[in-house]
């Protein structure tokens, strides 16, 4: 790993980001928008905003970093920049690394908007520190960022990318808890939402906000339970990414 | 001028799906030459240039670069190269993509303007690459590769489809680098291209059909020009 490499990475893809400025406005509003619509859904039927609004803060950066680095990723290896990236002292993790931090700090930027709106206008009940909740959700992005690198080895045009997000990420909605409790569903599908990343991710973000703690920075042991396995699913599914880069290709 | 070649392929084999790709194909690449490889499209150039560069996966024989086998960790900021398609980011500007792969070579931001200088595009290193026209977006990908002055340059097809004006000034770019040392491998499909080598290989179906100087190859087929030189010496190989 050489850092220069990995940030030059980073910045690069920030860079790219900052001259793309629909994307940038749709990163940075959309989660905000679907969080007020969601709120205006269950005005007058009581508490559900905040049953649901956590769940929803676990989803969008892992589902909207999950699109933005497949389709990114994709064009990375079909432009042949990966390939000349790689005939350079460029390392894996330096590739994988400099695009993690990078949609890292997007999700960081994205999921505070979100939040504070949650918090303080769309008036979201938190026993948990708000600040948490966007760590778990910089996790959460990081998350769908490996998931993203990993697949996109798996497509050969931004058609087919973008496919897999029905394929691998809606089957992890379905099972993340967020329809039926994961303790209710049958025993198989429970067993499967147990190795699921984005069950942990859900999980971490209802603990922060239905419970709190004296200790630990005021956050529930368990939350930091549920990050523990959230990084570990990173570093697994990074490296299996990083198996999927060659430098020598037929 | 040390004897050791720059490139050294030999007895290299490389198969693309049921396709051979490259037959058996042996020739250096001396130090200071700017070597061309011709041959019509599809035979081989491309997969033989990657093979030197070492991204590209061979069946047998062997490619050593500068003493290292092809692709080693100590050729990487050794060997330039550029593909057909120029692999630059098209969202950049030229200057941000130059100043990018800068940083990954390690390279000073002085060699930045430098580079975009060697290939006239200091008026447009502002503009972001997709406004350019193809030939000034392959000249951004050509400007990368000359970050940090390789030993090694590797060019697939760096002047189709531009003005015969910047052909002419680019070869003379190659000439320069040669003259300093450089060694320069680069390949075109336009046969008229070859008298402007010093050394040429001459590429059919995956086989070399000549390794000469251009005086040589037209004085030993008795040919007016490269490309007559080249049917007669498949003619001729029809016939063996």
């Amino acid at each position: 790993m050489t850092p220069r490499i990995l940030g030059a990475v980073a910045a690069r893809v920030l860079n790219q980001l900052r001259h793309d400025h629909r994307t940038m406005a749709m990163l940075l509003l959309v989660p905000m928008l679907l969080m007020t619509l969601l709120w205006w859904m269950f005005q007058d039927v009581g508490t559900v905003f905040d049953r649901f609004g956590p769940a929803m803060l676990a989803m969008f950066p892992f589902i909207i970093m999950f699109l933005v680095t497949s389709v990114t990723t994709l064009r990375e290896r079909s432009s042949g920049t990966l390939e000349r990236l790689l005939a350079m002292p460029t390392g894996k993790v330096d590739f994988l690394g400099g695009y993690a931090v990078a949609f890292g700090v997007v999700a960081a930027v994205q999921s505070a908007l979100a939040v504070a709106l949650c918090v303080w206008v769309l008036d979201l009940d938190l026993a948990g520190p708000a600040w948490m909740l966007t760590v778990v959700a910089v996790g959460d992005a990081l998350l769908g960022t490996a998931l993203g690198l990993f697949v996109s080895a798996f497509a050969r045009t931004e058609f087919q990318a973008v496919q897999f997000m029905p394929a691998v990420v809606i089957p992890q909605i379905l099972l993340c808890g967020l329809f039926v409790p994961r303790d209710q569903l049958p025993r198989v599908l429970e067993v499967v939402s147990d190795v699921l990343p984005l069950s942990y991710a859900v999980d971490a973000m209802n603990n922060v906000a239905a419970t709190a703690s004296d200790a630990f920075a005021g956050v529930d042991p368990e939350v930091w339970t549920d990050l523990v396995v959230i990084g570990g699913f990173v570093l697994g599914l990074l490296l299996l990414g990083a198996a999927t880069l060659r430098r020598r290709t037929a | 001028m040390s004897n050791t070649p720059v490139v050294d392929v030999r007895n290299l084999v490389v198969d693309r799906g049921r396709t051979r790709a490259v037959r058996d194909v042996s020739f250096v690449v001396p130090e200071g030459q700017v070597m061309g490889l011709l041959g019509p499209s599809g035979c081989g150039k491309s997969t033989l240039m990657r093979a030197v560069v070492g991204v590209q996966i061979v069946t047998s024989g062997s490619v050593t670069v500068l003493g290292l086998p092809a692709g080693s960790a100590g050729l990487r900021d050794r060997v330039g190269y550029v593909t057909q398609a120029p692999s630059v980011y098209d969202d950049l500007t030229v200057a941000e993509n130059l100043k990018f792969y800068a940083r990954v070579l390690g390279v000073s931001s002085a060699e930045v303007e430098r580079c975009v200088g060697a290939v006239d595009l200091t008026a447009h290193s502002d503009k972001v690459v997709n406004q350019l026209s193809g030939g000034q977006r392959s000249r951004v990908s050509l400007a990368v590769a000359l970050l940090g002055e390789p030993d090694l340059l590797v060019l697939d097809e760096p002047t189709v489809g531009l003005d015969p004006v910047l052909r002419r000034d680019l070869w003379a770019l190659f000439h320069r680098l040669a003259e300093q040392g450089t060694a320069v491998f680069v390949s075109s499909h336009v046969m008229d291209e070859a008298e402007r080598c010093d050394r040429l290989l001459l590429m059919r179906e995956g086989e070399i059909l000549a390794d000469d100087s251009p005086d040589e190859l037209l004085a030993r087929t008795g040919a007016d020009d490269v490309e007559d030189a080249f049917l007669m010496l498949v003619e001729k190989g029809a016939v063996a």
